[in-house]
């Protein structure tokens, strides 16, 4: 009788792969194909992110069109330089290089800044914070088969303000919080997804992205202004504005470039400056929540109703931690809670092995989003080897994401 | 079976339960937790110590989150290096956060160890809840 219970406190004992429950074989296989080394919390991230330099930075999946973005300001400036710089220093003053450069070094740190900083992502919630939730939900007396959408109303400063539930992250999202659906992370203070520079704007990088778009609008506007200077004075003299591209040629592309982005970006700056002053989102003030569209009487409960103190409080306020903790150490004995997620990364160990763990982690990512994505056997891949063990995993896991529903 | 149990105790208390304290939203975003008094800590802890550690809490999160001077001061150096500070130095809020660290380790071992219950640190739930987990309560020297 003692013998049977033990099996749960020391696995390594257990000689072959028996058909134990998931997670401590998912433990077994680990130790047998490779030294159990520590694994950090990015390499288990859930969300449609990608991570470089061992977590340090974060990207979005997709990352749009931000080599387009980085590639139009470089080549830009980098024409700038080569072609109008040395004309301008000799003809009017040498500060034009050194403020250009001032502006370009501002915009391109900005710039990878936005792209590679953690926008202000919720960790979704743990099971047992989930469960909590769950049961609270179903205490306040909701009948029905089909629950609808769950909603809970708080009051701030007066204002009665909805916090929706997030069927993916499990959790009622903090006010001004919504779900990125191409990053599929929950974004605290989502502002919007950029393509532009590839990632979500959010509570902890807008200070830069705000940045990013006043410093180039700056830069646009001076590379414009400079390189009009530099055609006008070498059009002068009667020779004309064809002749004086067809000797800085590099002048017409900014030329072009600049006339085309300049009021784009001055737009966006403007735009996002009134944002700024009235402490709003994009996503708010697209969806029209605080302009009483609606005939209530709406105001913005987060406004400090004082422009520059709503300036200060957005661009100048304590920067918020990261709270996905990308580089800390995931703990053993809770490897097993964020699922069979762990059961991906052995993947790696042998060729045999690899369809079956692919099979698996279809099954993990259908256990995290149970109401989107419910794993049917037709999903798995048709090179599935399934033998005992791994017949287990998927009745268990299928048993489970039946249980979520 | 009793003695098995009793065995594992030795090495980890059993997990009872986990009772989630909630953010409170009522003065907008900050991060702000809520002091009512879960009925499920009411056989162990009494209302004073809880109320106490969470107002204490929610008094060093203000104090991070707080919009004055200092704050002020760092977010406009950083503005003008282009926030290249932020990859030196460490802000007044992750100074904070350190601060609350030590304290909830403080509290536990002072407070909530005693009665059998564990806080965990908000930050490692991104700041959602305040998990609190209550051990089974089993008298240590019933074993093997």
């Amino acid at each position: 009788m003692k013998n049977c219970e033990y099996q749960q406190i020391d696995p390594q004992a257990l000689p072959t792969p028996t058909p134990t429950p998931p997670p401590h074989h998912g433990n077994d296989r680990d130790e047998k194909e490779q030294p159990r080394r520590p694994r950090r919390k990015w390499e288990v991230f859930p969300g449609k992110n990608r991570f470089f330099c061992q977590g340090r930075i974060i990207v979005a999946r997709q990352s749009g069109v931000l080599p387009l973005t980085l590639g139009l300001i470089l080549v830009t400036s980098g024409l700038f330089f080569i072609f109008d710089c040395p004309f301008l220093v000799r003809h009017l003053t040498s500060c034009i290089p050194v403020v250009g450069g001032v502006l370009f070094i501002f915009v391109v740190i900005t710039l990878l800044q936005t792209s590679f900083t953690d926008p202000g992502i919720l960790p979704r919630a743990t099971p047992d914070e989930a469960a909590d939730i769950e049961k609270q939900i179903d205490n306040t007396g909701n009948t029905s088969y089909r629950p609808p959408p769950r909603t809970k109303e708080v009051l701030i400063n007066q204002q009665v303000v909805k916090l929706k539930y997030c069927f993916t992250c499990k959790m009622f999202r903090p006010p001004r919080t919504s779900h990125c659906s191409l990053c599929d992370n929950c974004v605290e203070r989502f502002d919007h997804h950029c393509p532009w520079v590839g990632n979500c704007v959010g509570k902890r990088n807008y200070r830069f992205f705000y940045t990013f778009i006043v410093s180039l609008s700056f830069l646009t506007a001076f590379i414009f202004g400079c390189v009009t200077t530099h055609l006008a004075l070498r059009a002068q003299g009667g020779k004309g504005l064809v002749f004086a591209l067809q000797e800085s040629p590099g002048s017409a592309v900014e030329l072009v470039i600049c006339f085309f982005s300049v009021w784009s970006i001055l737009g966006l700056s403007g735009f996002h400056t009134y944002l700024v002053a009235s402490n709003l989102t994009t996503n708010e003030d697209i969806k029209g929540s605080w302009s009483g569209k609606s005939g209530e009487d709406v105001t913005n409960p987060y406004s400090h109703r004082n422009i520059f103190v709503n300036c200060c409080s957005v661009l100048c306020g304590p920067m918020p931690p990261s709270l996905i903790d990308r580089r800390g150490f995931l703990p053993t004995d809770e490897s097993a809670q964020t699922g069979s997620a762990d059961i991906e990364v052995p993947a790696l160990a042998a060729k045999s092995e690899i369809n079956v763990v692919g099979g698996s982690s279809q099954l993990t990512i259908g256990l995290q989003e149970p109401f989107s994505h419910a794993p049917t056997p037709s999903q798995l891949p048709p090179n599935l080897f399934l033998n005992l063990t791994e017949a287990l995993l998927l009745a268990v896991a299928l048993t489970q994401s039946a249980a979520w529903c | 079976m009793a003695e098995t149990h009793s065995l594992q105790d030795l090495q980890q208390p059993a997990v009872s339960s986990k009772v989630f304290i909630q953010r409170d939203y009522s003065s907008g975003t900050i991060c702000k937790f809520q002091t009512k008094f879960p009925s499920e800590l009411e056989s162990r802890i009494g209302k004073q110590p809880f109320e106490e550690t969470i107002q204490t809490l929610n008094n060093l999160y203000a104090e991070a989150e707080k919009l004055g001077g200092k704050s002020y001061l760092e977010g406009c150096l950083a503005c003008l290096t282009a926030y290249t500070i932020f990859l030196c130095m460490e802000t007044h809020y992750e100074k904070v956060l350190k601060k609350i660290a030590r304290y909830i380790k403080d509290q536990n071992e002072k407070v909530y160890a005693p009665r059998g219950l564990l806080l965990t640190d908000p930050i490692e739930r991104g700041l959602r809840v305040v998990e609190i987990t209550i051990f089974e309560d089993r008298s240590i020297g019933s074993g093997r």
